[in-house]
């Protein structure tokens, strides 16, 4: 089997006497699409956390590339090309769309203790700006402050600026959160469009799109992995359907 | 285009009045020092507007380093060193120096910790100027006369004074909005606006708002320097916590958005408070309430007004 980009080693996170994240192990294979389901509570933002670099583990290991980053903060993991979406929406409100994404090209691109040119006229990171937002269909709206777009186009804005940054892994932090029908069509267009060019890692509520895009699902339960599979696997897994599907389908 | 040309417009008219001053009948001997004491001020604002526009690191410690930059220029007139080739790059550099290691522990914190640790360091610089007997302690230190410039007396001259600030005015309104379109300045941005996006691009925000609050001390430093050949005296009350106070009301009042807020709002309340002053005694009765308008209705500072009609 080919080297896992990113390989979680018994993962646990106690706040008080509560183990959120009781002893996760999992793994993303290059190209690979890899989900994570579980109902509310079940840990997921706790252990989205630990793999962006924003929460430190009690213990186990977040192995990134083939380095244990597991001491690293959120910035140093992101120079290593781990990208990560928010699931509120968190691009740069007064900045324009290309600018966003040019702040993302411009951490891989050199120093940025520069003082005397004026960045946006710097004509090698804007043309990668650009590449990144027509890529998720937002060329046209690179001009516009980012606070002007519309819900919709901030996520896809997120998902640029993720990919201007050349990551190695996406981490996706329910990128179809809010999102009505329309966009949550176009997105997961989007999703299925890096698909086996990207690594990610999928943490998200809308089930159609997971099953519809997901190479693996991992369903986490009170902070276990209670199943890892191909998604018709995880659809006839019997613990999964009671832990989970089953209280979707009464619902 | 013709966006840049408007934006450029407010700070062309006020710099060419600026230049123009002493010929517009503003040639005498009181008007002259007023003019020099507000774009000394508007330095220092400057150097505040780094910080808190530029940063969104909010301050209360500014008065400390334009303090420091004076003192520099009474230990090297002390030592009988008043060449103002030497003195300046000191005071800039004491200045920076000070504001690189305060700094370098106030940042570890945010927030209303950040002011605290800023206010508690410039009173800590207060202090100390006090307590310095050999140069006049509480009483301050009188200059034998401003700095010489390679070896020349020209800062005496009232118009070549008047330029001189001027000059430095401007340079480190430019310098300013240089930084801030940098790549450096871009970063600065970035993490003012929302910290975590700047951290998940790659950015710590940390060394990018250190070296700008090192060089917001610089620029401090040089309005210290500028001052004390302006008023030829130095003393404690330079640094005293009120005057960073003055500062970020500057800084405030002429509006975040843009670096000619600081000029703006520091030639506002410099002049202002003079005019008040020869209306009444009571002036300050005038002046409080009017501030209080001015940040409740000039949401944008004084520069959002002058874009909104502009």
């Amino acid at each position: 089997m080919v080297e896992p980009i990113l390989r979680l080693d018994g993962l646990r996170k106690r706040f008080g006497g509560l183990a959120v994240t009781d002893g996760v192990s999992l793994e993303v294979a290059p190209g690979e699409i890899h989900a994570v389901i579980g109902p509310n509570g079940a840990g997921k933002t706790t252990l989205i956390h630990q793999v962006s670099g924003t929460l430190r583990p009690d213990a186990g290991r977040v192995v990134f590339a083939g380095q244990d980053v597991t001491a690293l903060p959120l910035a140093r993991r992101a120079r290593l090309g781990l990208a990560r979406s928010f699931q509120i929406t968190a691009v740069l409100p007064g900045f324009t769309a290309l600018e966003n994404a040019a702040l993302a090209v411009q951490a891989r691109s050199g120093s940025s203790f520069r003082f005397l040119r004026a960045a946006a006229t710097e004509a090698a990171l804007n043309r990668e700006a650009r590449a990144a937002l027509d890529q998720v269909g937002l060329g046209p709206r690179a001009g516009m402050p980012a606070g002007a777009l519309s819900h919709g186009e901030r996520r896809q804005l997120e998902l640029a600026i993720a990919l201007a940054m050349r990551p190695r892994l996406l981490l996706l932090d329910e990128p179809l959160a809010g999102a009505g029908p329309e966009e949550t069509e176009r997105l997961v267009g989007l999703l299925r469009g890096l698909r086996g060019r990207y690594a990610i890692l999928l943490v998200e509520h809308d089930m159609g799109a997971v099953f519809a895009l997901a190479d693996r699902i991992s369903v986490l339960v009170y902070g276990r992995v209670i199943a890892t599979g191909a998604p018709a696997a995880i659809r006839a897994d019997p613990a999964v359907r009671a832990a989970y599907l089953g209280e979707e389908e009464a619902a | 285009m013709t966006g840049a040309l408007r934006a450029a417009a407010l700070p062309l008219l006020v710099f060419g009045l600026l230049a123009a001053a002493p010929f517009l009948g503003l040639g005498a001997g009181w008007a002259m020092t007023l003019l020099a004491r507000a774009m000394i001020l508007g330095i220092a604002a400057l150097s505040l507007w780094l910080v808190v526009g530029g940063a969104g690191l909010v301050s209360l410690g500014q008065a400390a380093m334009l303090g420091i930059g004076a003192y520099a220029v009474v230990v090297l007139d002390a030592a009988g060193v008043t060449e103002a080739l030497v003195v300046t790059p000191v005071a800039i550099g004491a200045a920076a120096l000070f504001a690189l290691a305060t700094g370098a522990v106030a940042m570890r914190t945010g927030g209303v910790s950040f002011i605290m640790i800023t206010l508690a360091f410039g009173q800590m610089a207060f202090f100390t100027a006090s307590s310095l007997a050999i140069y006049g302690g509480d009483d301050g230190y009188t200059l034998y006369g401003r700095s010489t410039v390679a070896g020349a007396r020209w800062m005496q001259d009232r118009l070549a004074f008047h330029y001189l600030c001027l000059g430095l005015l401007l340079g480190s309104f430019l310098l300013c909005r240089m930084l801030l379109a940098s790549r450096f300045g871009r970063v600065l941005r970035a993490a003012r606006e929302n910290a975590l996006r700047a951290q998940a691009v790659g950015f710590e925000p940390y060394p990018y708002r250190l070296v700008a609050y090192a060089i917001a001390g610089g620029i401090a430093g040089l309005a210290g320097f500028l001052l004390a050949n302006a008023t030829e005296f130095v003393a404690p009350s330079f640094l005293a916590w009120q005057r960073s106070g003055d500062l970020l009301f500057m800084v405030i009042l002429g509006g975040l958005g843009s670096p000619f807020g600081a000029v703006l709002g520091a030639l506002a309340i410099v002049l202002l408070e003079e005019w008040l002053g020869h209306l009444t005694q009571h002036w300050r009765l005038i002046f409080g309430p009017l501030l209080v308008l001015a940040v409740l209705f000039l949401r944008g500072g004084l520069v959002g007004l002058g874009r909104r009609h502009g």
